[in-house]
């Protein structure tokens, strides 16, 4: 080993730093490999480091699903990216666009999305219909007209920042469209011209749909596109109010279809489920609707004394009397289950009947008496057997503690029996 | 003659009976003002006597098995006269058990019963409170409901902790990589045929030890009745300490028979492996002190990860607990204080661990 040492330092062989530059000539020809496959963006060089409106962040565009699936700067503007000379880049010649006109923007997104050979190559499940439904809507009517303050796809997209609409971000996830809807239709200014209400957001805020959604998560519940449609926007119309609500709310749709007030409403040309429940404002329906006090609603249209009227009373009576039933067997259930009897089955059944009430509450919009009997009837016979489950529960407990306090004088008297034995034995 | 000794009569020609009760009568019990700490051990004994007849009775209608197990005890508690305080007074008394055998241990301690020559009725004692730990552990299971399947299964993920043996000591427990049915048949063999047998062996032993080597007696108080013998004061143990304890059962009896009654044991809701764990999920208290002491360490200590050096420090001090008795010398006059100070420090530590453990989050 001390012979080869010193021949290297005799030869002046340095075998570290050797290894060193075979290494950093390695590192080199490696990068340079690497390089050579990608694809050069001149764009962003630039854009970066310009202020808005014009720039636009490496990190922004990196968030951009378009950029994500491989598209460009040039995918939309245009232009040779791959110049570093700005005027060769964004020459007309090479077929730069430039900043897209408002007009412009439906048709140019329209053509990659309205391409679906081209979109299954990303998302086979991605519809392809955008554009088409755009045409239809209020928006994409005005903009053909020259309106250009209509929302067109970047406005409720974002641009340069595009999120698909299930990430929590994008301004289009069911719990942000809103938001994005309100930023226009909430602006008085803005709207002026269009002579339509402003307060659809304010309403919609104390809405029990969006405390669905937003409160309890509940993606499913309705935010504005869901009864509007997105990008085939626009106002449902009267004659098709029930058809959107009824999308969910199927069976009390169908209660409403046998009801008389459905060729009533039609008549008077009245906006079906609106006209009790309002629209963007809903908020929890309660029993109380069919009172006559300020929640009530039947009284706006109907007389006091009159057949209607009795019905309403009718009908309120029994979900009130079917309310009370679930409400005494609660009470008694849960006391006994706060004293450690087992009343699981009883607990179970209270769902039932609650679901019974329910049911009862859905019938309710068919306003049929004895339609809604029926389950009033079923919801009371449970909420009574409930109860009295409740009440053996009881008994059963207080025949414990009876059992208890003789069993504890029993013990009591060996115990003395016990002590006194031991007194006599040891005296 | 009266037929209870026509009995003995009978059974001293057969077996000598009069031979085999002459070392009772002779027993006796030392009498000073701490003797009333020598009822712990007889009434943690009349306490498993209970779990063993309310256990057989609970197994007449229990069947093991994630289909059944919930189904089955819920009908114990609903359907079958007495179930209710069968299954009440068996979870009940489980609990004070393990309370009994905690505070027979720490009487033991403070007394300094451990001393030589009875080394081997403390670890014998102390393997006695493992198993019944274990019973609390593994009966915990067995009506399969949620409180209980979540628990099991961090307990068993604490065991999987363990280094080496760790992952294969957890599958061997819930026979499986997940805790399933297999697991709870698998606890209901521990809890009705391994920790039964075993315990059984380990208290005849226990007690035979105790027998062998009578009732020890405090140091300081070891010191005055040997420097004046006359100042010695003792009971006989049949039957005058006998119908004493006989009274604390009886005491216990009626104390369980109210906790039944008045609380009885709740089933909760049937175990449902795909819901996640309800918040803030605890063990049982016997195991809070353990389980918030972990919560407590952080994920790395230095380079060793916190979980790991936390069941291996449970382990190294289980295992001096054991051991403990060899650390003492075995003079009256010499009895070491620090393991007295290490005792309250441990009590007061496990006492104070469990307490925050009930009121963290």
């Amino acid at each position: 080993m001390a012979i080869l040492r010193n021949k290297l330092r005799r030869n002046k062989l340095r075998p570290f730093g050797a290894a060193c530059y075979v290494g950093l000539a390695g590192f080199v020809v490696l990068a340079a490999c690497l390089g050579y496959g990608q694809t050069k963006n001149t764009c962003l060089d630039c854009h970066s480091a310009l202020p808005d409106p014009l720039g636009v962040s490496q990190e922004k565009f990196s968030q951009d699903i378009h950029a994500q699936m491989g598209l460009t700067c040039a995918s939309c503007h245009g232009g040779d990216p791959t110049s570093d000379d700005p005027d060769k880049a964004m020459s007309r010649k090479a077929g730069w666009k430039g900043k897209i006109d408002r007009k412009q923007i439906p048709d140019l997104c329209g053509s990659c999305h309205s391409d679906p050979a081209y979109i299954r190559q990303f998302n086979p499940s991605l519809r392809t219909d955008q554009l088409g439904q755009y045409h239809t809507s209020v928006h994409g009517k005005r903009l053909a007209v020259g309106d250009t303050k209509v929302a067109v796809c970047t406005d409720c997209h974002s641009v340069h920042d595009l999120r698909a609409p299930s990430d929590p971000r994008s301004t289009v996830n069911p719990v942000n469209v809103a938001n994005t809807c309100a930023r226009c239709h909430a602006d008085a200014g803005y709207m002026k011209e269009y002579s339509i209400p402003t307060d659809q957001f304010a309403k919609y805020s104390i809405s029990v749909h969006h405390e669905a959604l937003t409160v309890r998560g509940d993606l499913s519940a309705p935010t504005c596109t869901t009864c509007h449609g997105n990008h085939g926007a626009a106002p449902p119309g009267v004659d098709r109010v029930e058809n959107v609500c009824s999308n969910c709310h199927t069976f009390q749709a169908q209660m409403y279809e046998r009801s008389s007030h459905k060729k009533a409403f039609e008549a008077a040309s009245l906006p079906g489920c609106v006209v009790c429940h309002s629209n963007h404002g809903i908020v929890l329906p309660t029993d109380a609707k069919l009172g006559a006090g300020p929640e009530g609603v039947c009284m706006r249209c109907h007389t006091p004394g009159d057949s209607c009227d009795q019905a309403r009373i009718a009908l309120l009576s029994s979900l009130n009397r079917l309310d009370e039933a679930i409400k005494s067997a609660d009470h008694v259930v849960h006391v006994a289950e706060s004293s450690g009897m087992e009343v699981s089955e009883a607990l179970l059944g209270q769902d039932q009947a609650r679901d019974s009430l329910t049911k009862a509450r859905v019938t309710i919009h068919s306003f049929r008496q004895a339609l809604v009997d029926q389950d009033i009837q079923a919801g009371l016979k449970i909420a009574a057997k409930n109860l009295q489950a409740g009440k053996a529960a009881m008994v059963e407990r207080n025949h414990r503690r009876l059992g208890l306090g003789i069993s504890l004088i029993a013990v009591g008297i060996v115990l003395a029996g016990l002590w006194l034995y031991i007194k006599k034995i040891e005296s | 003659m009266s037929p209870l000794r026509d009995v003995r009569n009978w059974l001293d020609e057969r077996i000598g009976w009069d031979d085999l009760v002459a070392p009772l009568r002779k027993k006796t019990v030392p009498l000073h003002r701490l003797s009333y700490w020598y009822f712990l051990g007889g009434i943690t004994l009349f306490l498993f006597g209970i779990q063993m007849v309310t256990g057989i009775l609970l197994l007449l209608y229990y069947r093991p098995g994630a289909s059944e197990a919930f189904e089955s005890v819920q009908y114990i508690m609903t359907q079958v006269q007495f179930g209710w305080l069968i299954r009440s007074i068996h979870s009940w008394s489980a609990n004070l058990m393990i309370f009994t055998a905690f505070a027979h241990m720490f009487s033991v301690l403070f007394l300094k019963a451990y001393r030589k020559p009875r080394e081997l009725t403390w670890i014998s004692g102390v393997i006695l409170l493992f198993l019944v730990m274990g019973f609390g552990f593994s009966g915990y299971l067995l009506p399969w409901n949620t409180l209980a399947f979540f628990a099991t299964k961090v307990g068993t993920e604490i065991t999987g902790q363990v280094p080496i043996v760790g992952k294969p000591m957890m599958i061997f427990l819930r026979g499986g990589e997940e805790v399933t049915g297999a697991t709870l048949t698998r606890f209901f063999g521990f809890h009705v045929a391994v920790l039964p047998g075993l315990t059984t062996v380990l208290i005849l032993l226990h007690l035979l030890l105790v027998q062998r080597l009578g009732i020890s007696v405090p140091p300081k108080l070891e010191l005055q009745w040997t420097a004046n013998p006359s100042a010695k004061r003792e009971m006989k143990f049949f039957p005058n300490f006998m119908l004493r304890e006989m009274m604390a059962w009886y005491v216990a009896l009626g104390v369980l028979g109210a906790l039944a009654a008045v609380f009885p044991w709740n089933l909760g809701v049937k175990a449902d492996p795909f819901v996640p764990a309800p918040a803030g999920i605890k063990p049982e208290w016997y195991f809070l002190f353990m389980f918030q002491t972990l919560k407590l360490i952080p994920s790395k200590v230095w380079f060793i990860d916190g979980d790991i050096l936390g069941v291996l420090a449970f382990g190294l001090a289980g295992l001096l607990w054991v051991l403990l008795p060899f650390f003492e010398s075995d003079q009256p006059s010499h009895t070491k204080g620090w393991i007295t100070g290490f005792a309250v420090f441990a009590l007061a530590y496990m006492a104070g661990m469990s307490v925050y453990g009930y009121l963290a989050k």
